[in-house]
């Protein structure tokens, strides 16, 4: 199918795109890399009357090291941040999971902002930002505020954005020393959205959990952390029963739906393997960085 | 409502000035604007590989992108590669490995494996497997399509 008609304003800068959808009002759509919006348009699940291009607008596709974190523009490409020296350097879990989303010619064009405002509920990149801690800086008519990526998602495809404000920036803060990092996906065929991921970062000192994040995906209507689970890691060494009672506490943080491709109790029992192996896989990680 | 925009596109190596509407996919003005029906358009929601071309270099799905999104930019077609008599190595390489039936999904394959080729040393066919995991090839000939890549990324691994 094709994409019903609308109106294309191609924005120069952030703020001509925020009057432009401020202007629209709730009719409008934004499009950066379009490898969600427009299926969406070609299947007429949407029709909006404007659509606000931010492709051209400079100076929004940089990956940048601050002191303790790394900032990424809103237009850079998920084949930017699956290549990015310092993104494999400061945050090789995020350069691994960019390598689980959709395809070559997917990675080329999808922007890490569009990937967060659409949530996707099986998505890697808002469970990225979740696991890391990210913060988002969003831009409006009004002016800018941040926003910490655990407050930003709040159900499926539904995010903490009014119809005038454009993502503009994410800061992810660097793992810190002697983490270990683990990522875990099923899908049914490489490049396909996850039946469930999960992704682990463990920082340890002393052969003893400091600090543990746990963070899935496809398993809920927002990508979540485990914060049970993180709790019985803190202060412990992974040995013994811990590991067993770490996935118990997965499961029970999950409520999977049941949908085509996988029953809820599936996906609950995945999310408990996939997040053990994370954990486990950071566990080793962490300790080889100590040694 | 929409009114239609001036743009000015190199598509393999020819610059065209055309007047599209917004809603122009890109698949379809290379069609059905300049002809160029090499580009094929399987599943129009970006599921089935079958209309990648490259955009400034970057392998894209066209039924994906806005005709009007590609002012200025610099566009190849499967008929960018050769020509019958004069094919290039890949497509040497698919006929020599008989990687194509019905011949549908092979621009999207071509197309995807040249900047596969580019971008990744493919050293295992699992890696080639992955990187045609975005293309669907309904006749399932997908072995001989993965010994064919093999065939050129093994002669640029050598060559490198």
């Amino acid at each position: 199918m094709k994409p019903p008609a609308f109106d294309y304003i191609l924005a120069e800068s952030v703020d001509m795109a925020a009057a432009a959808l401020a202007r629209a009002g709730a009719d409008a759509k934004i499009i950066a890399g379009g490898q969600s919006l427009v299926p969406m348009l070609n299947f007429r699940l949407l029709r909006p009357s404007v659509l606000v291009d931010i492709n051209r607008i400079a100076g929004l596709s940089f990956i940048e090291e601050t002191g303790d974190a790394i900032r990424i523009g809103t237009l850079a490409r998920h084949y930017q941040l699956e290549t990015s020296p310092v993104v494999a350097l400061h945050l090789p879990v995020l350069a691994c999971a960019m390598t689980h989303v959709a395809h070559l010619a997917i990675r080329n064009r999808g922007t890490i902002g569009g990937s967060l405002s659409h949530a996707d509920p099986a998505a890697e990149l808002p469970m990225m930002a979740v696991l890391l801690d990210a913060a988002l800086r969003v831009a409006s008519p009004s002016g800018a505020r941040r926003i910490a990526a655990r407050e930003f998602f709040v159900g499926a495809m539904t995010v903490d954005l009014a119809v005038d404000e454009i993502v503009t920036e994410i800061t992810l803060p660097k793992l810190p020393a002697n983490t270990g990092w683990g990522f875990e996906e099923v899908a049914r065929r490489h490049g396909d959205f996850a039946l469930a991921a999960a992704a682990a970062t463990l920082t340890v000192s002393g052969g003893t959990i400091m600090r543990a994040r746990i963070a899935l995906t496809g398993v809920g209507p927002t990508p979540l952390r485990a914060s049970e689970a993180e709790a019985l890691l803190a202060g412990r060494a992974l040995e013994g029963k811990l590991a067993a009672r770490v996935i118990e506490a997965v499961r029970a943080a999950t409520d999977p739906e049941t949908d085509l491709h996988a029953s809820s109790d599936y996906r609950r029992h995945l999310a408990g393997v996939l997040a053990g192996r994370a954990v486990a896989a950071a566990w080793r990680r962490a300790n080889e960085s100590a040694t | 409502m929409s009114t239609t925009r001036e743009i000015t596109v190199t598509v393999n190596g020819a610059a065209h000035r055309a007047a599209v509407e917004p809603r122009l996919l890109l698949a379809d003005f290379l069609r059905h604007t300049l002809g160029l029906t090499g580009t094929h358009v399987g599943c129009e929601h970006g599921v089935c590989g079958a209309c990648t071309v490259l955009v400034d270099g970057d392998s894209a799905r066209s039924c994906l992108m806005l005709a009007v999104q590609t002012d200025g930019r610099n566009v190849e077609t499967v008929e960018s590669l050769g020509r019958i008599g004069q094919m290039n190595a890949l497509q040497e390489s698919f006929h020599e490995h008989h990687a194509l039936q019905c011949g549908f999904c092979t621009p999207g394959m071509l197309m995807t494996a040249t900047d596969l080729l580019r971008k990744y040393p493919l050293a295992t066919d699992d890696d080639i497997r992955q990187g045609l995991s975005g293309n669907l090839c309904r006749c399932t000939g997908y072995e001989h399509i993965i010994r064919a890549i093999r065939s050129v990324a093994d002669k640029l691994g050598s060559a490198r």
